[in-house]
């Protein structure tokens, strides 16, 4: 009884995560430009891998209930892996965000940059398409 | 057994790997490159640790740690790179 409801989280979370991951990778296709990508690629696998590896302590865990007490070494391994993706995935996405910004990539259809006002002082204009629109 | 199951996870997850290395080689700027490369590390970690569910094996999982904190590091350095400037 005990076993088939862990087997049925175990498959939900599985399903879960996988679906996460495919749709990060297809973000990744069909965003306009960096921001957006960043965006779909770093969450959608962030959240993906939270319910793939926690399925995978999961089944530690019903390993060592089992008596096999190689399943806690893997639980606990697991989680630690978890943690270490929770720990650098964001703080690496904020530093591409912050390189590309710095490095001149503009947003698609953006109109003000309050960060480039705020860094050097002075405002920032940037073309919209209206304006080029009125310059043709 | 579950065993087939992830591989079967495993076979789409690869799909997911094989899709970040389009944006990798369409990417108009390097920092769409970097995006990528950051979603296939990731993408590789968690292949790690189910891996290492399905032979039973602590090692892979150990690995997978070490190449979580590896990467983390060159995905810092590269955008340290494409920012310019002093280090």
């Amino acid at each position: 009884m005990i076993g088939t409801i862990i087997s049925f989280i175990v498959y939900l979370f599985l399903s879960i995560g996988v679906f996460f991951i495919l749709l990060a990778g297809v973000g990744l296709l069909r965003f306009p430009d960096v921001y957006t990508r960043l965006h779909a690629g770093t969450k959608c696998t962030t959240f993906g891998s939270i319910f793939l590896i926690l399925s995978v302590v999961i089944l530690g865990l019903k390993t060592w209930y089992l008596g096999n007490t190689d399943g806690s070494v893997l639980a606990i391994h697991s989680f630690i892996a978890l943690v270490a993706i929770l720990l650098t995935n964001p703080t690496g996405a904020h530093a591409i965000a912050r390189a590309a910004h710095r490095s001149g990539v503009t947003p698609v259809g953006a109109v003000v940059d309050h960060l480039k006002e705020k860094e050097t002082g002075k405002i920032v204009k940037m073309k919209t398409e209206a304006d080029t629109l009125e310059e043709n | 057994m579950i065993e087939t199951e992830l591989f079967v996870v495993l076979l789409l997850l690869f799909i997911g790997i094989i899709i970040a290395v389009i944006r990798i080689l369409k990417g108009p700027t390097a920092a769409d490159r970097v995006v990528g490369l950051d979603v296939v590390n990731t993408i590789v970690i968690i292949s790690m640790v189910l891996f290492g569910a399905i032979y039973n094996e602590i090692f892979y999982i150990d690995v997978a740690i070490v190449y979580a904190l590896l990467s983390f590091v060159s995905t810092l350095f590269i955008a340290k790179y494409l920012e310019g400037g002093d280090f």
